[in-house]
C-alpha cells in the first residue's frame, strides 16, 4: 500500500452499503466496460473507415459504394455504444463513488458537454447517412464529405472527455492541481492512453467489418466491384498491421503509468495478455497469406483470441486502479467510520440527555427576532407598532401567528407559526406586547 | 456534501440544467416513445390487415422522425439526467444508486432491449416484403410499445421512491417504492398523456407527410381524412384517462404532502401550484377536446397550427407537473432520510454542534477567526446552499435576502443569523442550518461582503480545490465537549 500525500483528499463516503458483493460489481464493470468499448470503438473506427472510403470514391466509385455500407454500421453501433456504457458507468459510480464524482465535478464542463456533443454527432452521423443517395455531386458532394469529417473530429473528442475523467479519478493526490478538463490532461498518462484506444479502434473495425462483409449471408449487392475475399482481405490487412502498432503504443501506455499502482500482478496480466496478442497476430498474418478461397475461416479463432487479449488488458487496468487507489480507498473507509462512530456517540448521548425544559418566551422569541426588531422595521412591523395594534389583545396576535394574512404590499408575507403551538404563541403575545410597550 | 462543489453561479447553482435536460427528455419520451410506438404498431398492423400500403408508408415516414429523434436527443437527455446530477448532487444520485440499485439495473435492460428493438423495428421495415415476415416485423412494435412503456413504469417507481417518506429507511425496500399513493395515479396519468400528445403528434407530423400525391400515396387526401377521424378518437378516450388520473392525482399530493411535511402545513407556494395544477388541467383538457372533436368531424376543420395550442399547453401542463415532485420533496432530497444539500437527517444534530468545517474535506479553514470570516462563509455557503441557490444570479441568496431586509438600508447581522438558523422553521422547505452558530455568524460575513462586492463564485470545475488538513484532535462527542 502506497502512503498517502498530505495534500490527498480523504473524503467522507456515503454511509451506505454496496447493494451487491463488491466482486461482483468488479466483474461486471471489467465485462461491461468491454462489451461498451467494443461498441465505442466500432463507432470511432467506422467513422474515420467512412471518411477515408468516401475521399478515396472520389476517384473510384467502388470506394464511395463501401463508405456508405460502412456508414450504415456506424449509426447502428453508435446507439449500442450508448446503451451498453450505462450498465458499466452504473457500476463505477458504485464502486468509486469517491473518485469518480470528484473526477466528475473537477473536469464538469466537459463532462457535461458530453451530453450536446454526443446528440450533434449522432445527427450529424444520420444526415451523413441519409443524405448519402441525394447529395451526390459537387458543392454538396464536398459538404456531405464534410458532414461526415465533422463527425468523425466529434467521436475524436467525445472519448477524451471519459479517458480524462476515468484517468484522473486514478490520482487523487493530484486534485488539488487541477484547474478544469484540460488541465486534467497532464495528469497520469492520457495521450498514450488515447493512442492506444485510437489504435484499437481502428484495429478492432478492421476485425469487425471482414467478418461483416465476409460473412456467409451478406448482401453485397451495393458492392459489386468488390469480391467477398477481397473484402476479407482488405480489413484483415487493416487490423493486422495496426494492431502490430498496438506493440509500440501498449508498451508506451504502461511504461508511462504512474508507479503508483504498478504491481507485479499488473505486469503479469499484461505481459500474458500481450503474449496472446502476439498469437493473435501471427494467426492474423498468416490468414493473409491464404489464397481466396479460404482466407477467413479462421475468422472465429481470430475472435476468440482477441478476446482473451482485450479481457488481459481490461483486468489488467482493473488490477492497476485498484493498487492505485487502495491508500485512498482504505483512508476513506477508515475516516467514515470514524466519523459515523463519532456521530453515533454523539446521537447516543443526546438521546439520553434529559428532555429540554419547556422553552422560556425569551427563547422562544428567537422565532420572530429575526423579522420583527423593537423599534425599527426590519421585515416585518416593529414590536412597537405590533403593541398599539394589539394592545390588550394578546390572542389576536394568536390568531394572526397561526395563520397570517397580507395586509402590507410592501412586506413580504409572514409564513404560519402554527408549528410553536397555541401555548407557545400566547406566550410570545405577551412578550412581545410587553416589549413593544417597554420600546415606546 | 464530501465532493468537489461543481457550481454554476448564474444558473441556481446549476440544478436549471437538470431541470432543463430532464424536461426535454420526458417531453420527447411521452409523445415520441411511450404514446407514438403503439399507435404506428397499430398502423401497421391496420394497413397489414386492410391491405392499405399507403397506411404502411405513413406509418413508416412517421417512424423514420420518430426513429432519428429518440435514438439521438431522446436516448442522450436520459443519459444526461444522470450525468447532470453527478455533478449537482452526487451525495443523492450515489445513494439512490445503492440502494436502488436493481431498479436501475433493471431499467438499464429494459432500455437496452427498447434501444435495441427500435433499431430493428425501423431498420428492417421495408425488408418485411412478405406477409410471414410482415406479421413477424408487427410484433417487433408491439415488443416495442410493452419495452418503452416499461421504462416509464420503472422510472416512474424511482421517482416516488425519492419521495416516500420514512419508511424506505428502515427497510431500504425496492417495493416500498411501487406502494406510494402516488405511484398509480402518477403513472397513469402519464400514460395517457403519452397517448394523447403522441396522437396529436402523429396528426401533425401527417400534414407533411400527405401533400403529395405518389405512387405509395395515391390518395393524399383521403389519407389524411382515415388518420386524422381515427387519432381525434385516441384524442378523446386518453383526455379522459389523463384528466381522471390527473384528478386522481391532484387529490393524492395534499395527503403526501402532509406527510412529508414535519410540520405537517401546506406553505403558500404549494398551495399555488396546487390550484394552478388544476387550472391547467382543466385547460388542456379543455384545448385537446376541441382538437378531439373537431377532428371527427372533418380532417380540415382543425389547420396545422392549430395543434400546436394543445401541445403547448400540454408541454406547460406537463411541466409543472414534474415541478411539482420537485417541490415536494423539499426540503429532502431523499424523504427523511437526506436534505437537498446532502447533509443527512442523522448528522444534522452533529454537525450543528460540531461545526461544518471541521468535517468536510474540501475547505479552506477549518477554525473560524476575523481574518478569515468571509472565506469560511464563503465555504459554508458552498456546502450549504450551493446546491439549490446561487449567489447574485437566478434564485440568488441576495436577492432574498433583498425581499425581507430592503435594498436600500444596512442589513442587521444579528437579524441575519438568527434568521438562518430558524429559517427552516418558518420556511419549512429549506433544510435547517447545519453548522453551529460562528458558522452562521462567517455565513452572514460572507453574505454581507457579497451584497457590497457582488461576484460570480466559481466551482470546483474551474477554481480547483482547496484541501485544508484534517483537525489533528479526535472528533469530540457531545458529552465530552467542553462548555463554551
Amino acid at each position: 500500500m502506497n502512503a498517502l500525500l498530505a495534500n490527498t483528499p480523504i473524503p467522507r463516503d456515503l454511509p451506505l452499503p454496496l447493494p451487491v458483493p463488491e466482486w461482483v460489481l468488479v466483474v461486471c464493470l471489467v465485462v461491461f466496460f468491454l462489451v461498451h468499448i467494443l461498441f465505442v470503438n466500432l463507432m470511432v473506427g467506422g467513422s474515420v473507415f467512412v471518411v477515408i472510403a468516401e475521399w478515396m470514391g472520389l476517384k473510384n466509385k467502388r470506394w464511395d459504394a463501401l463508405a456508405h455500407e460502412i456508414a450504415q454500421t456506424v449509426t447502428v453501433n453508435k446507439s449500442l455504444a450508448v446503451v451498453m456504457g450505462i450498465g458499466p458507468l452504473l457500476c463505477i459510480n458504485l464502486l468509486y463513488t469517491m473518485q469518480w464524482y470528484s473526477a466528475n465535478a473537477l473536469t464538469g464542463h466537459a463532462w457535461l458537454l458530453i451530453v450536446p456533443l454526443v446528440i450533434v454527432a449522432f445527427l450529424l452521423t444520420y444526415l451523413h447517412k441519409y443524405t448519402w443517395d441525394t447529395w451526390t455531386s459537387g458543392g454538396k458532394k464536398t459538404l456531405h464529405q464534410l458532414i461526415g469529417i465533422a463527425a468523425m473530429l466529434l467521436f475524436f473528442f467525445i472519448p477524451l472527455i471519459f479517458l480524462a475523467n476515468v484517468n484522473l479519478m486514478m490520482f487523487p493526490s493530484e486534485w488539488e492541481k487541477v484547474r478544469g478538463f484540460f488541465s486534467s490532461l497532464s495528469i497520469g498518462n492520457v495521450l498514450p492512453r488515447y493512442l492506444h484506444f485510437m489504435a484499437a479502434s481502428i484495429a478492432m473495425t478492421g476485425l469487425f467489418l471482414a467478418g461483416w462483409f465476409g460473412r456467409k449471408n451478406a448482401d453485397l449487392s451495393h458492392l459489386d466491384a468488390f469480391t467477398r475475399p477481397e473484402l476479407r482481405r482488405l480489413f484483415y490487412k487493416v487490423c493486422a498491421y495496426v494492431t502490430l502498432g498496438q506493440f509500440v503504443l501498449g508498451p508506451l501506455l504502461l511504461f508511462t503509468l504512474p508507479s503508483v499502482g504498478i504491481t507485479t500482478q499488473v505486469y503479469v496480466i499484461i505481459f500474458s495478455g500481450a503474449a496472446v496478442g502476439l498469437l493473435t497476430v501471427l494467426v492474423l498474418f498468416g490468414e493473409l497469406k491464404r489464397d481466396d478461397t479460404r482466407i477467413g475461416s479462421r475468422y472465429w479463432l481470430i475472435v476468440a483470441l482477441f478476446s482473451f487479449v482485450v479481457l488481459g488488458m481490461g483486468s489488467g487496468r482493473h488490477v492497476y486502479r485498484e493498487a492505485a487507489l487502495a491508500g485512498h480507498k482504505a483512508a476513506i473507509k477508515d475516516r467514515t467510520e470514524r466519523y459515523a462512530a463519532a456521530v453515533a456517540e454523539f446521537n447516543k448521548n443526546l438521546a439520553a440527555a434529559p428532555a429540554p425544559a419547556e422553552q422560556s418566551a425569551e427563547q422562544l422569541f428567537m422565532n420572530c427576532a429575526a423579522c420583527h426588531a423593537p423599534n425599527v422595521k426590519l421585515v416585518g412591523p416593529p414590536l412597537t407598532e405590533i403593541a398599539q395594534i394589539y394592545a390588550g389583545n394578546p390572542d389576536g396576535i394568536v390568531t394572526w401567528a397561526k395563520a397570517p394574512g397580507k395586509k402590507r404590499p410592501e412586506l413580504p408575507q409572514m409564513p404560519p407559526m402554527i408549528h410553536l403551538g397555541e401555548a407557545n404563541l400566547r406566550k410570545l403575545a405577551e412578550l412581545m406586547l410587553e416589549k413593544g410597550a417597554a420600546a415606546k | 456534501m464530501d465532493f468537489p462543489s461543481y457550481y454554476l453561479d448564474h444558473l441556481a447553482g446549476g440544478r436549471l440544467i437538470i431541470g432543463l435536460i430532464a424536461t426535454l427528455h420526458v417531453l420527447i419520451n411521452h409523445p415520441l416513445a411511450v404514446g407514438a410506438y403503439p399507435l404506428l404498431t397499430w398502423m401497421e398492423w391496420w394497413a397489414h390487415k386492410n391491405n392499405r400500403p399507403d397506411v404502411d408508408h405513413l406509418a413508416y415516414r412517421i417512424t423514420f422522425v420518430v426513429f432519428i429523434v429518440t435514438t439521438t436527443v431522446g436516448a442522450m437527455t436520459g443519459v444526461g439526467i444522470w450525468l447532470s446530477t453527478s455533478l449537482f448532487a452526487p451525495f443523492a444520485i450515489g445513494s439512490l444508486l445503492r440502494v436502488f440499485f436493481w431498479g436501475w439495473f433493471s431499467e438499464w435492460l429494459v432500455f437496452i432491449s427498447e434501444v435495441a428493438l427500435i433499431m430493428w423495428w425501423f431498420l428492417t421495415w421495408k425488408k418485411a416484403d412478405t406477409p410471414e415476415k410482415k406479421r413477424k416485423h408487427i410484433k417487433i412494435g408491439v415488443a416495442l410499445s410493452i419495452m418503452s412503456w416499461l421504462t416509464m413504469a420503472l422510472i416512474v417507481a424511482v421517482l416516488g421512491f425519492m419521495m416516500k417518506p420514512g419508511e424506505w429507511n428502515q427497510t431500504r425496500a425496492f417495493w416500498d417504492a411501487m406502494t406510494n399513493p402516488l405511484y398509480l395515479p402518477q403513472l397513469g396519468f402519464r400514460t395517457f398523456f403519452a397517448l394523447m400528445t403522441g396522437s396529436v403528434f402523429l396528426w401533425f407530423a401527417s400534414f407533411f407527410f400527405t401533400k403529395k400525391k405518389s405512387a405509395l400515396n395515391p390518395d393524399p387526401r383521403g389519407l389524411r381524412e382515415w388518420i386524422v377521424y381515427r387519432l381525434s378518437h385516441v384524442v378523446l378516450i386518453s383526455l379522459l384517462g389523463t384528466f381522471l388520473f390527473g384528478t386522481w392525482y391532484w387529490n393524492a399530493v395534499p395527503e403526501t404532502m402532509k406527510a412529508n411535511s414535519s410540520v405537517a402545513l401546506l406553505t403558500q407556494e404549494f398551495m399555488n401550484w396546487h390550484g394552478q395544477f388544476q387550472t391547467l388541467l382543466g385547460w388542456t383538457i379543455i384545448a385537446f377536446l376541441v382538437v378531439g372533436i373537431g377532428g371527427l368531424g372533418s380532417s380540415f376543420m382543425i389547420p396545422r397550427w392549430a395543434l400546436l395550442i394543445p401541445s403547448f399547453m400540454g408541454i406547460w401542463l406537463l411541466g409543472h407537473f414534474e415541478r411539482a415532485r420537485e417541490f415536494m420533496r423539499k426540503p429532502w432530497v431523499i424523504g427523511e432520510y437526506m436534505y437537498s444539500n446532502g447533509v443527512h437527517k442523522d448528522e444534522l444534530a452533529f454537525l450543528q454542534s460540531e461545526g461544518l468545517l471541521k468535517h468536510a474535506t474540501y475547505v479552506k479553514h477549518r477554525e473560524i477567526t476575523e481574518a478569515n470570516k468571509a472565506e469560511c462563509g464563503q465555504d459554508i455557503f458552498m456546502l450549504a446552499c450551493s446546491r439549490c441557490h446561487s449567489t447574485t444570479g437566478l434564485n440568488g441568496v441576495i436577492e432574498k435576502f433583498t425581499a425581507m431586509y430592503g435594498a436600500d438600508k444596512p442589513w442587521d447581522s444579528a437579524g441575519m443569523q438568527l434568521f438562518i438558523k430558524g429559517m427552516h422553521q418558518t420556511r419549512t422547505f429549506m433544510p435547517p442550518f447545519p453548522g453551529t452558530d460562528a458558522e452562521a455568524g462567517a455565513l452572514v460575513a460572507y453574505l454581507q461582503q457579497l451584497r457590497a462586492n457582488p461576484q460570480t463564485l466559481p466551482g470546483a470545475q474551474s477554481a480547483g480545490i482547496v484541501i485544508a488538513p484534517e483537525t489533528t484532535k479526535p472528533a469530540m462527542t457531545a458529552a465530552a465537549q467542553p462548555k463554551r
